[in-house]
C-alpha cells in the first residue's frame, strides 16, 4: 500500500500490535484532564477513523463498538452513546476508504471532517433528545481541530511502515 | 491497489455484509442506550468495564496532579504561613459559636425530649478526595476516591465546608460518582431560612439553580438563603444549599422565576464529605403514597373527591 494511491512510494505492511497500541494511546490521550478545554479533539475518533480508512479489513465496527463502550464508562456518559457514534463513524470511514486515498492529504482531511463532526453531532442529539443540557458550542470545535490533525496523524501513524528512501541493493527490503 | 498488501484479500470468507453489521451494532447501541437510561439495569456491565478503565484513568490523571503538586510546592512557605494565619483567624471567629454548639445541642436534645419530639439525627460521614471531574460534557459530575470498598452506596448526600455539593449516583468498587446539585434536573428539597417556606431547587446545568413552582407573590427576596428541608429522607435538614441572586416576576406566568447560586464551592473543591445515609423515615400515610414532589395533583384530586363525597 502507498501513503496515497497516487504516490509511488510503497509502504511496509502494518503491524497489528501497532494498530492496537495506537488505539490504546488515543484512549489514554482522551483520559487526560484536558477534556474540559474547548477544542480538544476526540483522539479515539480520529485514530479509529484513520485505521478504518487505511486498514478496513483489520479495524471496523467491532473495534468501534468496544472502544465506544470503554469511552462511555470512562466519561460517565450513558452507555451506548459513544458506541453509536463510533460505529457510524467506522462504517462511513470504511465506505469512503476506496475513494479517499486518491486525494492529497488536505483534501482527505476535508472529506474526513463531516464524519468527525457527524459523530459529535449524533452524540449531542442523542443526549439532548433525552433531556441533557446543551454543552455549549465549544463542544463542536473539537472535530475541526481533529480535521487539522489528520495530516500530522497520517505522518505519525504511518511512520513504522515507511522504508528508507536510499536502499542498500544487497538488502532490498 | 489493495492487492499490494502482503496478505491477499479474503475472496470467499467475507463475513456478514457491512450494512447488516452496521444495523446489528446500531441496534445494540440504541438498545443499551435506552436500557441504561430508563431501566438502569446495566450497572454490573458498567462496573466490570470500570474495573479495567479506572486504573488507566488514574494513571492518565497523574501528570495533572503532579503539576498541581509542583505548583503548591513552589507556592512555598509564605503562602502557607498566610493561609495558616487566615485559618487561625477564621477559627477564632467561629470559635464562640462552635464552643457553645455542644452545649446548644445537648440543650436542644433535652428540650426535644421534654416536648416529646423525635431527636435530630447526627450527621456522620467520611471525607473523600476528588479525583477528577467526569468528562461527559452533558452533565455535571465528579469522581471521588472511595467506593464500595468504603461502604458507600448510591443516594448518599455529599457536602463541603460551606454546604451541599451533590449526591452519590453511581458506585464503583474503588470510586464513586457524585452528581452535583447544579446538574440539569438534579433536585434538592429546600426551605427558605427567613420565611420557613418549603420548595425544591432544580439544577439548570449552567452552574445556577432555579427555585421552581413558587407563586409570583411568594415571600422571597434576593439574598435569601435556602437550606435542605429534610423532607425527602435523603438530605439531613439544615444544610445550606443556595442563595437567591435574581427574581423575575412576570405577570404572564403564575410562577416567579427565581435563580440561585450554590453556596458550596460546587465547581471547585478538593475534598468533600459523604454523609451516611439517613435513618428510614416513618412510613408515609396511605393517601399520599407517591413521591413528595409529584403527588400534588393526585392529592388535589383526592381532596376534591372528599369534598364531593362530603357534599353528598
Amino acid at each position: 500500500m502507498q501513503p496515497t494511491f497516487s504516490s509511488s512510494r510503497i509502504l511496509l505492511p502494518v503491524r497489528p500490535w501497532f494498530i492496537f497500541f495506537s488505539l490504546i494511546a488515543a484512549a489514554l490521550l482522551n483520559f487526560l484532564p484536558t477534556a474540559h478545554w474547548p477544542g480538544v479533539p476526540d483522539w479515539v475518533a480520529l485514530v479509529l477513523c484513520f485505521w478504518c480508512v487505511r486498514e478496513f479489513r483489520r479495524v471496523g465496527m467491532g473495534w468501534a463498538f468496544v472502544l465506544g463502550l470503554l469511552m462511555d464508562v470512562a466519561d460517565g456518559a450513558v452507555l451506548g452513546q459513544h458506541c453509536f457514534a463510533y460505529v457510524l463513524l467506522a462504517y462511513t470511514a470504511t465506505a469512503l476508504s476506496r475513494r479517499i486515498l486518491w486525494f492529497p492529504l488536505i483534501q482527505q482531511a476535508l472529506q474526513i471532517m463531516p464524519l468527525l463532526l457527524g459523530a459529535q453531532i449524533f452524540q449531542a442529539l442523542m443526549r439532548l433528545a433525552v433531556g441533557a443540557d446543551f454543552p455549549g458550542w465549544g463542544y463542536f470545535i473539537g472535530p475541526f481541530v481533529a480535521t487539522l490533525l489528520w495530516i500530522p496523524a497520517t505522518f505519525i501513524l504511518l511512520l513504522p511502515q515507511y522504508r528508507p528512501v536510499e536502499q542498500d541493493p544487497n538488502r532490498p527490503i | 491497489m489493495a492487492g499490494l498488501n502482503h496478505a491477499p484479500p479474503p475472496f470467499f470468507k467475507r463475513g456478514p455484509a457491512p450494512l447488516a453489521l452496521l444495523t446489528f451494532y446500531i441496534a445494540i447501541s440504541l438498545a443499551i442506550f435506552v436500557v441504561d437510561l430508563r431501566l438502569k439495569s446495566l450497572e454490573l456491565l458498567r462496573q466490570s468495564i470500570a474495573l479495567v478503565v479506572d486504573p488507566v484513568q488514574r494513571v492518565a490523571q497523574t501528570p495533572g496532579s503532579l503539576v498541581d503538586y509542583a505548583a503548591s510546592y513552589i507556592h512555598g512557605m509564605r503562602g502557607l504561613q498566610q493561609e495558616n494565619m487566615e485559618l487561625k483567624h477564621s477559627q477564632l471567629t467561629t470559635a464562640p459559636n462552635l464552643q457553645r454548639l455542644a452545649q446548644l445541642e445537648s440543650e436542644n436534645e433535652r428540650l426535644r425530649k421534654l416536648l416529646a419530639v423525635k431527636e435530630r439525627e447526627k450527621a456522620n460521614g467520611q471525607v473523600t478526595q476528588i479525583m477528577y471531574t467526569a468528562r461527559d460534557p452533558f452533565s455535571r459530575k465528579i469522581i471521588v476516591d472511595k467506593g464500595q470498598q468504603a461502604g458507600i452506596i448510591a443516594g448518599q448526600p455529599a457536602i463541603d465546608e460551606a454546604g451541599v455539593v451533590g449526591q452519590v449516583t453511581r458506585v464503583f468498587p474503588f470510586s464513586a460518582e457524585i452528581t452535583l446539585i447544579t446538574d440539569k434536573d438534579q433536585v434538592v428539597p429546600v426551605q427558605v431560612v427567613r420565611s420557613g417556606q418549603r420548595s425544591v431547587v432544580f439544577g439548570l446545568g449552567n452552574g445556577q439553580l432555579e427555585l421552581r413552582y413558587m407563586p409570583a407573590n411568594a415571600d422571597i427576596q434576593v439574598g435569601d438563603v435556602l437550606v435542605t428541608s429534610g423532607l425527602d429522607g435523603i438530605y439531613l435538614p439544615g444544610f445550606p444549599v443556595a442563595k437567591i441572586v435574581n427574581i423575575e416576576r412576570d405577570s404572564a406566568y403564575s410562577f416567579a422565576r427565581i435563580f440561585c447560586t450554590p453556596i458550596a464551592g460546587v465547581e471547585n473543591f478538593g475534598e468533600v464529605m459523604i454523609l451516611d445515609p439517613r435513618l428510614a423515615l416513618p412510613p408515609a400515610p396511605p393517601v399520599s403514597s407517591g413521591r413528595p414532589g409529584s403527588s400534588d395533583k393526585p392529592a388535589l384530586r383526592n381532596k376534591k373527591k372528599k369534598l364531593a363525597s362530603k357534599e353528598n
